[in-house]
């Protein structure tokens, strides 16, 4: 019974959505079947696709910096020492703790100061800051399954640090380090505030544009985008479910 | 390094002499080792043995060249290697807790060593099946370590450590996860692995027994100190210190001060048992503060008072406190009239013991030969 509120409380929009876009009419009354607005997706929307696009990269770049930075990061505040490793542990966790729109508003303040123009890459440092301490968690929760006499046991094999780092360290962080990138592109990939202030002409992200679209009323191309988002995402979540399983078994 | 290749095989590398002089460790205001000095030889079972926290993990670190001392000389052969990082000292270590890649399977934990390093692949496979043989780990080349038990870690975790073929192998502590029947076996196992491969082996336990059954040599440490040096039979005979002695087996220590000299035999009167004779060699002076020790099982127990044919040179009597079966031994504990509590182990040598049974709060006698006691050290007033 509780499965079934549930899923209908949480099915019942997207149904809505679904029947919509593939309304003939404009408005909300349904005036017949069609494909029209998906036609239009593909022909007429050009700031639409230019917005997934810019979106995409935002997402594929900060999310791979963010990962990579997110990663060493945690190993090195896991297994090296250094001075004022406390602090820097806490100052690297603040973005996951502050309120979204401190967040947006002190990186725009900053941007300014050192006078960035705003734009993709204003977008993308703005995006690797606040998803770096999704990465540094996660990583980190990995890490903390191991001893650190594994890295001992490494280096008195005949491993420099390097060899250390690339053949035991990052293999076994593995499994963190790509929940970590999924979690970083997925909350850059939806991210609204931070961009909304981050970002300037023709670097605007998807959440973006829809969100402008709609102020101009409802079109219903986005409806049908919609529909294609939702089937995407699903497909994406599914086979990356998939490949992490595979990977942690392996 | 030279390697001699055996029947078997299996390369047999001699290993080096390990030189540890004045070597003193701290960690902030604790002192972990107090100027520890050894000298370990070439291919020799060397065991480290003492109380956990003496430090002998944090010497074994030193000699790994995890930890740097604070002052003293690390040597092997003759050429110093404390400026060398670990992965530049032909030593290679067993954790204590094996320290296995959990990410790569048994073939591939043993191989790690050479794949750091340009070995053909004909070379890798054939050493690492020689190590696999050498360890009897061969059905289970493709698991991980997480699927092994823990005597197959502790195997895995041996042949890692010598496929680079090191001079020095330092064991720390490798059998203290295993149970009691395991460790037994693989005591034996270690030993004819040692023999095997003829390299300087370093063991670190802090189980005597382990220490005594394979070890060329131990050195007994506590609190940071080398107490004694020596082989197992000499540590336990003829103890250097009251901890030595209370700490290898088990025995009943006496102070008291010497009353008679009479050549090598000296008369003691201790506190609460009154005068006890022991042979001992060396300069003793009438007056001078010992400690005397005597095994519980060189203290013979028995209902009546031995007769004088036999030769005993110290008879007490008391009463039985407490007695533990062990089927090939009983412990009693004798409380002597005096007030004093004794050790006393009796074998069972025969089968169900003749004459009458001993038993709790039966009246004794205990006695054991001049000979057998043994005046462990001089106490400084
Ligand atoms: N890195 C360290 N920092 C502080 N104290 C340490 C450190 N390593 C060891 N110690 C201390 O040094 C002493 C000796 O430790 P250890 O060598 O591990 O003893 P053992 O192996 O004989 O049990 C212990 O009291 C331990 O707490
Ligand atoms: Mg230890």
């Amino acid at each position: 019974m509780v499965f079934w509120i549930t899923a209908i409380f949480l099915m019942l929009p997207l149904l809505v959505l679904l029947l919509y876009s593939f309304n003939a009419g404009r408005s909300f009354t349904w005036t017949g079947f069609s494909l029209v607005w998906y036609e239009k997706l593909f022909t007429e929307s050009g700031q639409l696709w230019q917005a997934v696009w810019n979106s995409v990269i935002v997402a594929v770049v900060s999310s791979l910096v963010s990962t990579v930075i997110g990663s060493l990061g945690a190993i090195g505040i896991n297994w090296y020492r250094f001075s004022y490793k406390p602090y820097t542990t806490s100052l690297s966790f603040l973005p996951l703790v502050l309120p979204e729109i401190v967040l947006g508003v002190s990186i725009l303040v900053f941007f300014n100061m050192i006078g960035l123009p705003l734009g993709m890459v204003s977008v993308i440092i703005a995006h690797t800051t606040f998803t770096l301490p999704f990465v540094l968690l996660m990583v980190m929760a990995r890490l903390s399954e191991f001893d650190f006499s594994i890295i001992e046991a490494s280096r008195d094999l005949g491993a420099t640090e390097f060899q250390t780092l690339v053949r035991v360290i990052i293999p076994i962080s593995m499994p963190g380090i790509l929940s970590g990138f999924l979690t970083a592109f997925t909350l850059s990939l939806e991210d609204f505030v931070v961009t909304l202030f981050v970002s300037g002409p023709g670097s605007s992200t998807l959440p973006l544009y829809i969100f402008s679209a709609i102020r101009f009323g409802v079109t219903p191309t986005i409806n049908a985008f919609s529909v294609l988002l939702i089937l995407v995402t699903v497909a994406l979540a599914v086979s990356a479910q998939r490949l992490l399983k595979y990977l942690i078994k392996a | 390094m030279t390697d001699i290749p055996t029947q078997q095989g299996v390369v047999r590398v001699i290993g080096s002499d390990v030189t540890v002089q004045g070597v003193i460790k701290s960690f902030g205001d604790f002192k972990a080792l107090k100027g520890v000095s050894l000298q370990i030889n070439k291919g020799e079972f060397f065991s480290l043995l003492g109380p956990s926290g003496c430090g002998k993990t944090t010497l074994l670190r030193i000699l790994a060249g995890f930890e740097n001392p604070d002052s003293g000389v690390v040597m092997l052969d003759s050429s110093d290697i404390l400026p060398l990082p670990p992965n530049k000292r032909p030593i290679n270590t067993v954790f204590q807790n094996y320290a296995l890649f959990p990410h790569l399977s048994v073939y591939e934990n043993i191989a790690f060593p050479l794949r750091l390093r340009k070995t053909s692949a004909k070379e890798l496979d054939a050493r690492v099946w020689e190590m696999l043989d050498l360890v009897h780990l061969k059905e289970h080349v493709n698991k991980k370590p997480q699927q092994l038990s823990g005597g197959q870690r502790q195997r895995v975790a041996i042949a890692r450590a010598l496929i680079n073929r090191p001079n020095v192998l330092l064991l720390d502590e490798p059998l203290s996860a295993l149970d009691a029947k395991l460790r037994q076996q693989l005591l034996v196992d270690l030993d004819e692995l040692h023999d095997a491969v003829g390299i300087t082996f370093i063991y670190v336990t802090h189980d005597q027994a382990e220490a005594l059954g394979v070890s060329d040599r131990v050195a007994v440490m506590n609190k940071g100190e080398v107490l004694q040096v020596g082989a197992p039979h000499e540590i336990y005979e003829a103890p250097a210190t009251t901890f030595v002695a209370e700490f290898i087996g088990e025995t009943n220590t006496l102070e008291g001060t010497i009353t008679k000299v009479e050549g090598d035999v000296i008369y003691i009167d201790t506190q609460g048992l009154g005068i006890v004779e022991v042979t001992a060699e060396g300069n003793w002076q009438v007056g001078e503060r010992v400690v005397h020790s005597i095994r519980p099982e060189k203290i013979r127990i028995s209902k009546e008072r031995p007769s004088h044919e036999q030769k005993d040179d110290n008879v007490f009597h008391g009463k039985v406190h407490e007695r533990i079966y062990f089927g090939h031994q009983s412990k009693f504990y004798v409380n002597i009239d005096s007030g004093l509590k004794f050790k006393v182990f009796k074998q069972h040598v025969n089968y169900m013991d003749m004459g009458p049974l001993i038993k709790w709060d039966d009246e004794v006698y205990v006695a054991w030969d001049a000979d057998d006691g043994y005046i462990v050290e001089r106490v400084r007033a």
